[in-house]
């Protein structure tokens, strides 16, 4: 390659609202239950059905749009996207178009090139729509409403971004903020975070934007970093042959690495929008939006400077720790059970890292209660437990959220203080190593390292360290 | 007895007095329908078992002091595009042939606790789509005063069967017309409220921001009366307004004494038949010697009207009828290869042509690059003829002019010429765009013996006004009943 590229990139992103209720009925939003047995009248497109809106919903979108910086639309309207698809009970999507909810905001991003914004063109609220199910025996396919009508907001960003890197910090932050208020949980392998990725190439230092591609169907930051590679590199190819890039809507196919083209801006549909008839504008007035302003959780940097304040906790503990909505909720929890903020941290910081990492998990998969967690932190704290051990018993709890008082009790896994008995294992253990009993009295320390092993081995791990060496340095 | 000859009020009244039971009441319109049906088709449904049963069970609720309305047992007709839990609801169109709705719209569930009873559900224009209830999939309505002409539409069912008292009154729904130009052509009384008055859940969209449901009755006393049970503030229609002023028999006062009536030239010009205009002209002179004050003015803009709300009406019939793709519900191709094949020989096959007419037309004005030509302009347009009715209201109580220009035409006439079908809405359509109350009650006949109705036409909510002046002219003239009657 001769010449040198700047990436062009744009995002669509789709956020699933946290309301506990569907955006124009009084269906549940719960994720699962049997097929259809979150629907109605409404959210199935029943004739004579109308939508009504749910205000909680507004408020999300206004809350998320107060925190990118945007200007709310004080006055706005819903319309009608209208297009056939099973999927969609109403052959046309409540959206919004003319009048989005909130415009013109921005994020600062962080990364190894430096700070940036980048602009939010605007976000609007729309209803999600069904699933097709595709029965392979019956050769059939048949339709879940269960997410039909499940709110969405879609944050348009501007092209501002320039690397796969500037992507996934825009990315991590907008879903810091959405899980900091409280609007969705944003986890992208369920869906409840969807981006779409809006790619061009251009020669550095081009006026002109070139045509750019959008892509589909990218489950993971790690799916957007390799699609964003790979469109990067074929978009280059094409314009290195002397070809052209076709303005067409690709599917990223991940196990691939590949994109497949889904359809062509000439085939693009006609949505013919309209303002949809069966709902009123909304208007949105400065009380309101003071009222939501007020309401605001916590955001990132106050919990910062709090962590350090309130709880002593050291810049990098804080940082890591409200890195991720997750890991603050989980040390308030526990904290507040045990009040032990540092030690609190170091379990995160050091194990649960650890597991979630070795298990190719997110923050949000974590699934087990503080409770246990500060229970084991107990146990090891008082001495009950010893580290190893403690360990031991938290990876039970990390997979399968084991009550480790309960645990320790019934495995036998408290450690033995009683020195009686740790003398007589250690007795056993020093007629059992005569050659590292003569190395460790021939002046090599650490032969009692293995005589410690040893012992701890022969107490199935359950032995307080400690003793164990004092009683070995004893006897030796 | 005659009981089917009775008003409404009037059948309610003997029910509660014990003189006729429900039972009874409900096997008169029964019968009228057996014997009548075959001549006037009027109905699509009959639900002849469900309506004795529940006859049984409103007895008991009057009997035992829970049902204690006027309308307690009186049986009513729904028009087809209204949905009735368990009970067909096919907007007389092929592709809801076999639709059982899953729940009751919210005016027919307010019906239902004032104690009616539901003997079937009327036949209409597809999708209340046309003037002549002639596109009904289910046979053309004849009209009870002569059966070589249409009722007019798009409730021509529910008016016919008013007319020929077949049930005692009947809801029909009117977006540009469809329950005044058919009450005017079968000599019935009926209402078209204040947008927002009648709750429009449950009630199968065509054009969703002129739809209203209204009474249809022999006079003016029943219509106030169903209209007070049915107007209600429903949360489930985000476009239903609280209102407090919903007493609407209040207005049933014989008095038009200073009551200010607008006359608008433009209503009385080129296509109005002349002895149409005689009988309108003559109910002013009727009302102006009670005591009105009457008065000619100009109202601009009526000839936007009829292509605004085409653009309107058809742009949102395009995206409420796509839903009719036989994936849910209803009609589906029985043959077909694939997904979009399936939807386009169900579509095509399920729906009439008129139907197709109007989606298409409204699809077309909602395209890309038309929407701001057509959609837009259309919106404007009606935003001004909203103006015009403001400054008319600002000197008038009550606008007074002909609900059709002509007496019902005959069978078949209409079909053939479209433009002429829609040109045929010229006086009622703008009081859809503008969302206000309208009333047509008979004021004579022509030559031909064809009844000929009167518009009164209110200000928003202002629904007691044209309610009062049309009681006072009701009560200079005899109920007269239709030949099938």
């Amino acid at each position: 390659m001769s010449k040198v590229y700047e990436t062009v990139i744009g995002l669509e992103v789709h956020v699933e609202l946290a309301s506990k209720t569907k955006i124009f009925c009084g269906c549940s939003t719960a994720f699962g239950g049997a097929p259809n047995s979150h629907t109605c009248p409404v959210c199935t497109g029943m004739p004579g059905s109308l939508p009504v809106l749910n205000k909680q919903v507004v408020e999300y979108a206004i809350a998320v749009g107060l925190a990118t910086n945007c200007s709310i639309t004080q006055y706005c309207k819903f319309d009608r996207k209208n297009y056939f698809y099973p999927d969609n009970p109403q052959n046309y999507q409540i959206s919004q178009l003319y009048l989005p909810i909130c415009r013109n905001g921005g994020v600062e991003i962080e990364t190894a090139a430096g700070k940036k914004t980048v602009g939010i063109h605007e976000i609007h609220m729309e209803e999600d729509a069904g699933k097709l199910v595709h029965d392979e025996w019956e050769d059939c396919s048949i339709v879940d409403y269960n997410r039909s009508g499940v709110p969405l907001i879609e944050i348009v960003s501007e092209p501002d971004m320039r690397s796969a890197e500037e992507v996934i910090a825009y990315l991590e932050k907008l879903r810091l903020i959405i899980q900091y208020l409280g609007a969705s949980d944003c986890k992208l392998n369920e869906g409840s975070m969807r981006a779409d990725v809006n790619l061009s190439v251009r020669e550095m230092g081009a006026p002109e934007f070139g045509t750019r591609t959008e892509m589909k169907n990218l489950n993971s930051f790690k799916a957007i970093a390799r699609a964003i590679e790979g469109e990067r590199t074929r978009q280059i190819e094409l314009i290195e042959e002397g070809k052209k890039v076709i303005q067409e809507t690709r599917r990223w196919d991940d196990n691939k690495e590949y994109s497949y083209a889904m359809r062509s801006k000439e085939d693009a549909q006609d949505y013919r929008y309209f303002p949809e008839p069966d709902l009123v504008p909304i208007v949105i007035n400065d009380e309101w939006i003071a009222e939501i302003k007020a309401r605001q959780p916590e955001l990132r940097t106050e919990k910062l400077e709090r962590y350090k304040k309130e709880f002593g906790l050291p810049d990098y503990d804080a940082e890591i720790i409200t890195g991720h909505k997750k890991f603050a909720d989980l040390f308030e929890a526990t904290t507040e059970i045990c009040k032990k903020p540092k030690k609190v941290s170091n379990w995160i910081m050091g194990e649960i890292i650890r597991l979630l990492k070795e298990n190719e998990m997110d923050p949000e998969d974590i699934k087990f209660s503080p409770v246990n967690l500060a229970k084991v932190i107990e146990l090891a704290d008082s001495g009950a437990i010893n580290s190893t051990v403690a360990k031991e018993v938290f990876e039970e709890v990390f997979k399968h959220d084991i009550d480790p008082d309960k645990y320790v009790e019934e495995k036998g896994l408290k450690t033995v203080n009683d020195a009686g008995e740790l003398q007589a294992v250690v007795e056993q253990v020093i007629k059992d190593n005569p050659q590292s009993v003569e190395d460790y009295r021939n002046g090599k320390e650490k032969a009692i390292g293995f005589l410690v092993g040893q012992t701890m081995k022969a107490m199935k791990g359950k032995a307080n360290p400690g003793m164990v060496n004092k009683i070995l340095k004893e006897l030796l | 007895m005659r009981l089917m000859s009775l008003t409404a009020v009037e059948l309610g009244k003997k029910i509660k007095a014990k003189e006729v039971t429900v039972t009874e009441a409900v096997t008169a319109a029964l019968d009228a329908i057996e014997a009548k049906e075959k001549k006037v088709n009027s109905f699509v449904t009959v639900d002849r078992e469900g309506a004795l049963k529940r006859a049984e069970e409103v007895q008991k609720m009057i009997d035992d002091g829970t049902l204690t309305g006027p309308l307690a047992g009186v049986p009513v007709a729904i028009k087809d595009n209204m949905c009735t839990k368990d009970l067909l609801t096919t907007c007389s169109s092929k592709i809801l042939y076999n639709f059982k709705p899953t729940y009751t719209a919210e005016a027919v569930e307010n019906l239902e606790k004032a104690g009616a009873v539901i003997i079937g559900k009327t036949n209409m224009d597809e999708f209340a789509m046309g003037s002549t209830t002639e596109t009904s999939a289910y046979g053309a309505t004849k009209n009870p005063w002569n059966e070589a002409h249409v009722p007019g539409g798009s409730s021509g069912g529910s008016c016919a069967a008013v007319a020929a008292e077949e049930c005692s009154y009947a809801l029909g729904s009117d977006t540009g017309g469809s329950i005044r130009q058919p009450s005017s052509f079968c000599g019935v009384t009926g209402i078209k409220p204040t947008y927002g008055t009648v709750s429009r859940y449950g009630l199968i969209a065509y054009g969703s921001s002129l739809d209203q449901i209204g009474p249809i009755a022999k006079d003016v006393t029943d219509c106030a009366t169903i209209l007070e049970a049915i107007a209600s503030y429903d949360k489930k229609d985000s476009t239903s307004i609280a209102r407090d002023d919903l007493k609407f028999t209040d207005a049933l006062v014989d008095d038009v004494k200073g009551l200010k009536i607008g006359i608008p030239r433009d209503y009385f010009g080129e296509g109005l038949d002349p002895e149409v205009k005689e009988a309108v002209l003559n109910a002013a002179k009727v009302l102006e010697e009670k005591g009105a004050v009457v008065e000619e003015f100009d109202l601009s803009l009526v000839e936007y009207a009829i292509p605004a709300y085409y653009v309107i009406a058809c742009a949102e019939a395009s995206s409420n009828l796509a839903r009719f793709d036989g994936v849910k519900y209803g009609y589906r191709a029985k043959e077909y290869e694939g997904l979009h094949n399936m939807y386009k020989k169900t579509r095509s096959e399920g729906f009439g042509t008129e139907v197709k007419r109007r989606i298409m037309l409204g699809s077309f004005v909602l395209s890309s690059g038309y929407y701001d030509a057509y959609y837009l302009k259309a919106l404007r347009t009606k935003a001004l003829i909203k103006k015009a009715f403001d400054e008319a209201f600002a000197k008038y109580d009550v606008i007074l002019g002909p609900a059709a220009p002509t007496t019902a035409p005959k069978l078949g006439e209409s079909l053939s010429d479209p433009i002429k079908m829609y040109l045929g809405d010229i006086y009622t359509i703008s009081v859809n765009l503008a969302g206000l109350p309208g009333i047509s009650l008979p004021c004579g006949k022509d030559s031909n013996g064809l009844p000929i109705g009167l518009q009164l036409i209110g200000d928003c909510f202002k629904e007691k006004k044209i309610i009062r002046a049309a009681y006072a002219f009701e009560q200079t003239r005899e109920y007269e009943h239709s030949p099938l009657a």
